[in-house]
C-alpha cells in the first residue's frame, strides 16, 4: 500500500513551489477557504482515525456528507498540481508506472499520487484513501482509474454508473437503475462510516447542494452584462468549489458573497477584470492548468472576455429528493446527447451574448472532444458567430503549443473583428 | 471439404466483408451493422436480419471521419465512421452503436448525425453495474429498445420463439469457436496465426448458422489429425483486435504460434453463453451480466487483480511460453490495465511483449524486430 506522506523523497526533480497569491475579494477568499478547509478536514478525519474517501466530481457528494465522511476530490487535486506547475512530473510518473501518455492527465496525477509520489503543491497533498466513491457519469475513464486506486491500496469502491444518454430527456428507466445502486452505495457507505444513513442530515446537504447550485448559476448569470463585472476565467477557479463542496452550507454562503459583490460592481458600473472588454466568447472545454496565464495572455491583449463556459448549466442542477437527484446527476457534460450539450451551450451563448467560441480540444478529454467538431459547425450555423480551435491538454503541458494557440486566438478575433463590421454596416 | 478449403472460403469472406454484404442484399436480406462491444446480435439474428461485424479495417485510410473526429481517437471507430461515409457500407440497413468506453460515447452521436439521412443508428448504453437486479433490469429495458427498433427496420415482429432459438444458434457458435481456438493451438502447424485469425474474423460477416456449420466441419477435420510436435514457440494474443495479415505474419516468419487469445474481436466475444431456458431477454441481459475479466468492464472486486490473474492463468494453462499484447493506440480501457495485467504476468513469471498498434499501420519493421526478439527470449 502506497504512503503519500512517505514518498516525498521518492519523487524525482521537485518543480518550484509558487510566490503567494494576490489579494482578492471577500467572496473571492471565502470559495478559497472553502476549498481549503476540504483538505484540512480530510487530515483532521486521518489524524483522528476516521475513514477518507477519494471522490469523482460528480459522484453524489450529498451521501458522504449525510454520512458525516471527510471526502477529497482527486480531480480537483489534479487540476491544482497541474496549475503549479507539478503536472508534468506527476505524469511522469505515472508514466513510468506503465501508465501510456495518452490516459487522461488527470488520471495520471492522481494514479501517480495514489502510488505515493507526493507532489510540490502543499495545499493539495490528501491523505491516503480508505475508499473511493466513482460516478462515471463524467466518463468511462473514471471507472478503471478508480478501480487502479481502490487496487493499489486494497480498498472498498462504491460505484454509481450512469450510462451515457441518447436523448435530452432522463428515462425512468435509467433514474431505476441509478436510484437502485444509490440504496445499494447507501449501505455500503453506511458500513464505512460505522453510522445508519441519517434523513434530516441528507435533507440538510441536499439543501446546502440546491442553494449552492443557485448562488453558483446566480454568480455565472452575472457574465450577461455588457460589460461583464468579471472575468469569467475567474469562474474556472470557483469551480473547485461546486465540485468540492457543495453539499456545505458555507459554499452557498461564500457564492451569495461573491453574488452581492458582482452586483455592486454592476451598480457602479465596475468590474474586477484587468482589461476593458472588447469581445465576448465562450471559452469551449476544460481549461489548460499548466497554461492560464498564457491562455490569458492573448484573450486580455485584444480585449477578450471569457463570459460563457459550460459548466456553469452542468454544475447548476436543482433538485427534490433521491429520484430528481438520479435525474439530475445523468446530466454531466459528457453523459449527455449532442442536441442536450448544444442546447446548454447555444443558450448560455446567446443568454451571455458572445461574439464567438474559442474551442480546446483537450487530449485528455475523449468523451468531451468527441463531438466539438460537429458542435463547431452548429454554433456557426445557429449563432452566427465564428469559432476556432486549439489543441490543448487539461494537466499535462507537453500537449499543448503556445504559437498555435495564439494564431488561433488571432484567427478568432479577426473573424469576430470581421462580423462586427458587418453588423455595423447592416445597422 | 478438406482443411485447406474451408481456411479458404473462411480467408475470402474476412479479407472481403464487402462482398459479403453485396452477397446478402442480393439475396433481399437485411443486415445491421453491429459496433464494438456485446451487441446482442441474437435480436438481429432473430428478427431474420444478418447482423454485420465493424471493427475498422486494414485497407482503409481515414479522410472524411476528420471532419468528425480529432486525432486522438482510435481508430477502429474512426474506421467504421470512414466506412459509412465513404459509401463501403451503404448496403447496410441500420446500425447498433454501444457506447461503453469514451470514444464510443461521442462516437455514436457522430454517427447518428453524420447518417441522419442515410440509415437508422440504434443507440445503446450498457451498464457496468451489470450483476445486481437493477443492473439486469436498465440492460433489459435497453435491449428491448434495440429489439423495437430492430423490430421497425425488419417489418416485422420478433417473436421470443425466434429469439430462444437465435439464442441457441449462438451459443452453439460460441462453443464451436471455442473448440477452434484450442483445435489451432492442438494444430498450431496447418492453422498459422494468419489462418486462425482469418477464420475467426469470417464469423463476423456470416450469418451464425452456415458459419457454425462450417466451422463444425472443420474442427472435425482438426480433430481428426494427429496433435502436432510444434518446434516452435507459442504465445497468448491479448488486446482489443489482431487481425493484419501482414502482421501476423510476422509471427508465421518466427514460428510463433497462437496458443489462445485475450483478445476482443475474438475470444472476449465467444467466452460467455447465454441461458437457454427462461425468458430469453432475461437471459441475454444474464450473459451480460456474466461477462468477466474484460478491461472494458466495471469489476466489482476492483481491489483485488482478477483481470490481470485470468489473464495470467490462461497464458499458464494454454501451454503458451508468453503473451504478445497488441496495444490499440488512444484505447483507454487497455492503457489503464496494463500496469495491472504486467504485474500479474511479472508475478507469474511470463514474459510479454506490447506492441502498439493502430488500423492505419503500414509498416511494421519495428514489430517486426519486437516480435523477433521475443520469440528468441521465450525459446530459449
Amino acid at each position: 500500500m502506497a504512503e503519500n506522506e512517505k514518498a516525498t523523497a521518492a519523487a524525482p526533480e521537485a518543480a518550484p513551489v509558487k510566490k503567494a497569491p494576490k489579494p482578492v475579494s471577500p467572496g473571492t477568499q471565502a470559495l478559497r477557504d472553502v476549498v481549503s478547509k476540504v483538505y484540512a478536514a480530510a487530515w483532521d478525519a486521518k489524524k483522528a482515525g476516521r475513514p477518507v474517501g477519494w471522490s469523482s466530481s460528480k459522484f453524489p457528494c450529498e451521501i458522504a456528507e449525510a454520512l458525516g465522511l471527510a471526502v477529497v476530490y482527486p480531480e480537483n487535486q489534479a487540476a491544482g498540481i497541474g496549475a503549479q506547475h507539478d503536472g508534468q512530473r506527476m505524469c511522469e510518473a505515472a508514466e513510468s508506472l506503465g501508465f501510456d501518455p495518452d490516459i487522461c492527465g488527470y488520471a495520471r496525477i492522481s494514479l501517480a499520487y495514489a502510488a505515493g509520489v507526493e507532489t510540490t503543491n502543499e495545499s493539495r497533498r490528501v491523505p491516503a484513501p480508505d475508499f473511493v466513491l466513482c460516478c462515471n457519469n463524467i466518463c468511462n475513464c473514471m471507472t478503471k482509474w478508480y478501480e487502479n486506486i481502490a487496487r493499489m491500496h486494497n480498498i472498498p469502491l462504491i460505484m454509481i454508473d450512469v450510462p451515457y444518454n441518447n436523448e435530452v430527456t432522463v428515462s425512468d428507466s435509467q433514474v431505476a437503475y441509478i436510484r437502485g445502486q444509490f440504496d445499494e452505495a447507501i449501505k455500503q457507505m453506511e458500513k464505512i462510516a460505522g453510522v445508519k444513513f441519517d434523513e434530516k442530515k441528507f435533507e440538510q446537504a441536499c439543501a446546502n447542494a440546491n442553494r449552492t447550485a443557485k448562488a453558483w448559476l446566480k454568480v455565472c448569470d452575472y457574465l450577461q452584462y455588457k460589460p461583464a463585472p468579471m472575468s469569467g476565467f475567474d469562474l474556472f477557479n470557483h469551480m473547485a468549489d461546486v465540485v468540492t463542496a457543495r453539499g456545505k452550507v458555507e459554499t452557498a454562503e461564500a457564492f451569495e458573497l461573491l453574488a452581492s459583490e458582482l452586483e455592486e460592481h454592476v451598480k457602479n458600473g465596475t468590474t474586477t477584470s484587468p482589461f476593458p472588454e472588447q469581445y465576448r466568447i465562450m471559452f469551449e472545454g476544460i481549461p489548460c492548468w499548466p497554461n492560464l496565464k498564457t491562455l490569458f495572455k492573448p484573450l486580455k491583449a485584444n480585449g477578450v472576455n471569457v463570459t460563457a463556459v459550460v459548466y456553469a448549466p452542468a454544475f447548476g442542477f436543482v433538485y427534490n429528493g433521491l429520484d430528481e437527484m438520479a435525474r439530475a446527476y445523468c446530466k454531466a457534460p459528457n453523459s449527455v446527447c449532442i442536441e442536450q450539450g448544444v442546447d446548454w451551450r447555444e443558450g448560455i451563448c446567446r443568454d451571455n451574448k458572445v461574439d464567438g467560441v474559442l474551442v480546446h480540444y483537450n487530449r485528455s478529454c475523449k468523451p468531451w472532444s468527441g463531438y466539438m467538431a460537429e458542435m463547431q459547425r452548429r454554433f456557426t450555423k445557429d449563432l452566427g458567430v465564428p469559432c476556432a480551435g486549439f489543441d490543448g491538454d487539461q494537466a499535462d503541458p507537453r500537449n499543448f503549443n503556445e504559437a498555435q494557440y495564439e494564431t488561433r486566438v488571432q484567427g478568432l478575433v479577426e473573424a469576430m473583428e470581421e462580423n462586427k463590421k458587418l453588423k455595423e454596416a447592416r445597422a | 471439404m478438406s482443411i485447406e478449403t474451408i481456411v479458404k472460403e473462411f480467408a475470402a469472406v474476412a479479407a472481403d466483408p464487402k462482398a459479403q454484404l453485396k452477397k446478402f442484399k442480393a439475396e433481399g436480406k437485411k443486415c445491421i451493422g453491429v459496433m464494438p462491444y456485446y451487441a446482442p446480435e441474437e435480436l438481429v439474428a432473430a428478427a431474420g436480419m444478418v447482423p454485420f461485424g465493424m471493427w475498422g479495417s486494414n485497407d482503409k485510410t481515414i479522410s472524411r471521419a476528420k471532419e468528425y473526429c480529432a486525432t486522438f481517437y482510435c481508430t477502429i471507430a474512426q474506421l467504421d465512421l470512414e466506412m459509412l461515409l465513404d459509401g463501403t457500407l451503404d448496403l447496410l440497413d441500420g446500425v447498433i452503436t454501444p457506447t461503453i468506453c469514451d470514444t464510443l460515447r461521442p462516437m455514436s452521436q457522430n454517427i447518428r448525425v453524420a447518417m441522419s439521412e442515410k440509415l437508422p443508428c440504434i443507440f445503446l448504453a450498457h451498464p457496468q453495474n451489470r450483476k445486481p437486479a437493477y443492473g439486469k433490469k436498465f440492460c433489459i429495458d435497453q435491449y428491448s429498445h434495440i429489439r423495437t427498433e430492430l423490430e421497425k427496420i425488419a417489418g416485422a415482429s420478433i417473436t421470443d420463439a425466434a429469439l430462444s432459438e437465435a439464442i441457441k444458434v449462438y451459443n452453439k457458435s460460441r462453443a464451436a469457436r471455442r473448440e477452434f481456438v484450442k483445435l489451432a493451438s492442438d494444430h498450431c502447424d496447418v492453422i498459422t496465426p494468419t489462418k486462425r485469425s482469418a477464420v475467426l474474423k469470417a464469423a463476423w460477416f456470416m450469418p451464425k448458422g452456415e458459419y457454425t456449420e462450417k466451422l463444425t466441419a472443420l474442427n472435425a477435420e482438426l480433430a481428426a489429425l494427429p496433435v502436432c510436435d510444434w518446434k516452435g514457440t507459442k504465445v497468448v494474443t491479448s488486446g482489443i483486435i489482431c487481425d493484419n495479415p501482414k502482421l501476423l505474419e510476422i509471427f508465421e516468419e518466427n514460428n510463433m504460434a497462437i496458443a489462445a487469445d485475450d483478445v476482443a474481436h475474438e475470444s472476449r466475444v465467444f467466452r460467455v453463453d447465454a441461458p437457454e431456458t427462461g425468458d430469453p431477454m432475461e437471459a441475454l441481459a444474464q450473459q451480460f451480466a456474466n461477462q468477466d475479466y474484460d478491461v472494458l468492464l466495471y469489476d466489482e472486486h476492483s481491489s483485488e487483480n482478477r483481470r490481470g490473474e485470468f489473464v495470467a492463468k490462461l497464458v499458464k494453462d494454454s501451454g503458451a511460453k508468453g503473451l504478445v499484447l497488441f496495444m490499440q493506440q488512444f484505447c483507454d480501457p487497455e492503457e489503464m490495465e496494463y500496469p495491472s495485467l504486467k504485474k500479474a504476468l511479472d508475478d507469474a513469471k511470463i514474459p510479454h511483449i506490447k506492441l502498439g498498434v493502430d488500423q492505419q499501420m503500414r509498416d511494421f519493421g519495428q514489430a517486426r524486430t519486437a516480435i523477433q526478439a521475443f520469440a528468441d527470449v521465450i525459446s530459449l
